[in-house]
């Protein structure tokens, strides 16, 4: 009898379990995985990219900004620029027009005082703004009547388009947050978890670092849009599971920042069920070449001297750079070790289209090339032992990056292929929290540079470059007066680069500065500090029945989820 | 008895301060930035701003001293004050003990997440020992048997082969190829009928049991040898010679001696249940306490790592007198005096 009833139960067990099992392609809902889970919903107290993102669900700025790294407007009418007036002759000023008939998601209308809130809610000296430098140099936010806001710099602004643009200065609502200023930031728990905001969603439930449910913004100003009533924004897990809740069990949609090996990854594609997705910004895996003298015993180690008295003995020589560069194999590292996120990179500047110089692209290899140059130089192997000399001194280097998979193999590919050159080098690899720690303490920093080569990725903060190639001007080398803090990591001086950049910060016009930024990015190659070797892109995945999406990696990759449908 | 409990209460609480101070100085003087994981491109005068808002620059007797206070005197009334429904002064003033990275109470973020936690590792624990204790005691009643040859080498394997990996078999072949049961665990599913009850077992299904197998296979260890030992005493042998039935010795005398050490296993392990499977939530999705530790680790965020870290020592001082206490009453020959 008992074994009968225990029998009877286990049967009903298993049909409870495998019964109706069928993964949900519900068109009403969509799932967003995100290996790192949300931890709030107020982008300007964000610990992350993911809580950017789970916010531009929400919360919208004025414009976006596209794949293409141009602007869209979303709460804007239109892009003020220098042609329709909205940016100030002597760039100082640019005036935003909202769109009229704005509400947020509870019904009250939108007004230029939310934006001018916004921007004193973030610039609060008490408070700690994850994207305060959005609002640099603003001296004062007026509304001048007509929905209009009138933003004025203290300083002329080349680049006016950072306030109130990109899903990571987004605008508040100002009710909502009034007593929220300054030391009251963290404080404001129910507002920081459920923001009103215009998006296309609104916060249902918000469970920190684990899971957001979203139900569609009623007030939402693009009719029939959104397409879903819901969305389930998942956290936690790892990349490898997330993919495969993609691409391979269809439990999930949508899955965020795949950084996992692309026979994996392509492995997992080839189920079906599923498609990768690739967005490419500005980020550019590159080795620097140090240009001051970093031996052991010097005093003044890896200190840049204006007189030229403490350069490198051969990485300041322009023949052993081009070599050294047209020695690598650009495709099979971004082939092979980065797969779809990476592609050869030629040039500094990779992004957006408009800023890119074509003076030197399809930089492929040629191993008899780069022989021929060092030979042509004079710099030959004389004492026989492979190692070629430069005025008496080996091409022996020291080559040093961050502790990780893809770097470390990067760097056994150039060894070898450095080899083929002529140059002996030694391989060194420093733990991630200490190389990028910057611990002036630590000789191991990518700042202190102890190394003769380095390697490591970094890009433009938005489209506009002026804040990436000012890196690259004479002076703003690490060295021990300004606590090894400097911007110019591979000691870089040029002053005729110098005197562009200067031509860069006093002009306007996205067009004409993308003039200057080609150029600057063509004496960098030129002078041989700094090779670029990948392209960087970042990698999503979402199920094939999903449409809409539009990869962004200028901008959150949300951006665009009101577009967003199943089919 | 009763003096012995109240003498190692009294004893816990120093050591109890102790840990909290050991705990907060590892947990700070690890480098660790709460600002870590934002995008590169944010500069660096920004995140010490951050870091000041949040306090992360204090040093570390006043991190310290502010976060006991918080801990002891703030959270303390603040239960009270919801539970009770009243009012003490002070109360819009009073700092409770706030994660750097959600901004939010620590003490809520557990709250809420300790039910699929209790859910998820306490029902893989219940069955552990469910399965565990016959299976150990059958073996040590069999010893050599079949049965025990190949128990013993299933629980050998279920105890060595860690849980990531038996986690990630079951997702590939139960999820990707089977297609049976979800990989990703939905934490806000409510059962409110048959339907949501069956999708509850079987998002329940892999984490509970890849947790059980080894949970099972460390417990009927402990069980078989405890039932060895106790098979070849005395007792057993006065026991047959009375005449009683196998079935008498064995649950009646042997079983019951045999599972007191056991039992005060399971009493030293339950903290363990509270802590979460740190590896196995994460891989499954659960997001109950174990998860929220690790990112809080990952994050930096100090005050997070603190508490929940803090709970866990203060839950396994607790039941280590819950054990002893145990031990007592269970076994007479045991004395406290």
């Amino acid at each position: 009898m008992r074994i009968k009833l225990a029998l009877v139960l286990c049967l009903f067990l298993f049909s409870t379990l495998f019964g109706g099992v069928a993964v949900a392609q519900d068109t009403s809902e969509v799932t967003i995985l995100y290996w790192q889970a949300v931890s709030i919903l107020n982008p300007y107290l964000s610990g992350g990219t993911k809580d950017f993102d789970a916010a531009a669900l929400i919360l919208e700025p004025l414009a976006n900004i596209a794949p293409d790294g141009t602007m869209v407007p979303e709460l804007a009418e239109f892009i003020p620029t220098l042609e329709n007036g909205g940016v100030s002759e002597d760039l100082t000023t640019i005036t935003w027009k909202l769109k009229d008939g704005l509400v947020w998601s509870d019904g009250t209308p939108v007004t230029i005082d939310d934006l001018i809130f916004t921007w004193q809610y973030c610039t609060h000296p008490e408070g700690g703004c994850s994207t305060k430098h959005f609002y640099n140099d603003v001296v004062s936010m007026e509304d001048i009547g007509g929905n209009q806001i009138k933003i004025t710099f203290g300083v002329p602004k080349p680049n006016p388009y950072d306030p109130f643009v990109s899903s990571s200065a987004p605008i508040l609502n100002a009710a909502q947050f009034a007593d929220c200023m300054g030391a009251n930031m963290s404080a404001c728990t129910d507002q920081n978890f459920a923001p009103i905001g215009t998006g296309p969603f609104m916060v249902d439930e918000f469970r920190p670092n684990d899971v957001v449910t979203y139900t569609a913004n009623p007030n939402y100003r693009e009719e029939g849009k959104p397409h879903f009533d819901r969305v389930v924004f998942k956290g936690g897990g790892d990349a490898e599971s997330a993919a495969r809740a993609v691409l391979e069990t269809g439990e999930a949609d949508y899955a965020w920042n795949l950084q996992i090996s692309p026979a994996v990854l392509s492995g997992m594609e080839a189920a079906g069920q599923g498609t990768v997705v690739v967005a490419f910004a500005s980020s550019v895996e590159r080795l620097m070449l140090n240009q001051a003298d970093v031996s052991p015993d010097n005093p003044n180690r890896s200190v840049w001297m204006s007189d030229g008295s403490n350069d490198h003995p051969f990485l300041t020589i322009p023949e052993v750079a081009d070599a050294m560069s047209l020695a690598i194999d650009r495709d099979i590292i971004a082939g092979q070790l980065y797969g779809a996120g990476g592609q050869a990179a030629c040039n500094m500047v990779n992004g957006p289209p408009v800023n890119v110089s074509e003076t030197y692209l399809g930089c492929s290899q040629d191993i008899d090339g780069a022989n021929a140059i060092l030979d042509g130089a004079g710099i030959v192997d004389s004492d026989g032992d492979g190692i070629r000399e430069a005025n008496g001194v080996p091409l022996r280097v020291q080559y040093q990056t961050s502790t990780n998979a893809v770097r470390q193999n990067t760097q056994a590919l150039i060894k070898q292929w450095w080899s083929e050159i002529g140059i002996e080098t030694e391989l060194r690899n420093i733990d991630a929290a200490v190389f990028f720690g910057g611990d002036p303490a630590s000789p191991d920093t990518y700042q202190k540079f102890y190394s003769d080569v380095q390697m490591f990725t970094s890009g433009t903060s938005g489209p506009d470059a002026e804040t990436f190639m000012v890196r690259w001007i004479c002076g703003a080398a690490p060295n021990p007066d300004n606590g090894w803090l400097g911007r110019n990591v591979p000691r870089h001086c040029n002053p005729a680069y110098d005197a562009l950049y200067e031509e860069l910060t006093g002009t306007g016009g996205v067009e004409a500065r993308a003039e200057i930024v080609k150029q600057m990015n063509d004496l960098l190659i030129e002078s041989g500090a700094l090779i670029p070797l990948v392209f960087r892109g970042s990698v999503s995945a979402h199920a094939n029945s999903l449409h809409g999406v539009d990869m962004n990696g200028w901008d959150s990759e949300m951006w665009n989820i009101q577009d967003w449908y199943r089919m | 008895m009763g003096k012995y409990t109240i003498r190692r209460l009294l004893t816990a609480i120093p050591t109890i301060l102790v840990i909290s101070f050991i705990i907060f100085a590892v947990v700070d003087l690890s480098p660790s930035d709460p600002t870590g994981n934002l995008p590169l491109t944010i500069p660096p005068e920004v995140r010490q701003k951050i870091r000041e808002a949040l306090g992360a620059d204090d040093p570390f007797a006043v991190k310290y001293v502010k976060w006991l206070q918080q801990f002891f005197i703030s959270e303390p009334l603040n239960f009270l004050e919801t539970t009770l429904g009243i009012t003490f002064p002070g109360s819009e003033d009073r700092v409770r003990v706030i994660s750097w990275a959600t901004r939010g109470p620590v003490i809520d973020i557990i709250a809420e997440r300790l039910p699929q936690t209790l859910w998820v590792v306490g029902s893989s624990y219940f069955l552990g020992v469910l399965i565990a204790v016959p299976v150990g005691v059958y073996s040590a009643y069999r010893q050599y048997s079949i049965f025990d040859q190949v128990g013993t080498f299933a629980m050998m394997v279920g105890f060595s082969v860690p849980t990531f990996f038996t986690g990630l078999m079951f997702i590939v072949i139960f999820s990707v190829n089977l297609k049976w049961f979800p990989s990703v665990y939905d934490t806000t599913l409510v059962v409110t009928d048959i339907e949501s009850l069956q999708q509850q077992l079987r998002q329940m299904f892999m984490p509970v049991t890849v947790l059980t197998l080894y949970t099972t296979a460390q417990m009927s260890r402990y069980t078989r040898a405890s039932t060895l030992d106790n098979l070849q005493q005395d007792y057993i042998r006065t026991a047959r010679s009375k005449g009683l039935t196998e079935r008498t010795v064995v649950t009646r005398h042997a079983v019951r001696n045999s599972l007191i050490p056991v039992v005060t296993l399971i009493a030293l392990q339950i903290p363990g249940i509270f802590a979460g499977a740190l590896i196995t939530e994460q891989i499954f999705r659960v997001n109950g306490i174990g998860q929220y530790l690790i990112i809080a680790i990952q994050g930096g965020d100090l005050p997070t790592v603190q508490t929940v870290t803090f709970i866990f020592a203060v839950l396994v001082v607790i039941f280590n007198i819950v054990a002893d206490v145990l031990y007592g009453i269970l076994d007479p020959r045991v004395t406290y005096s």
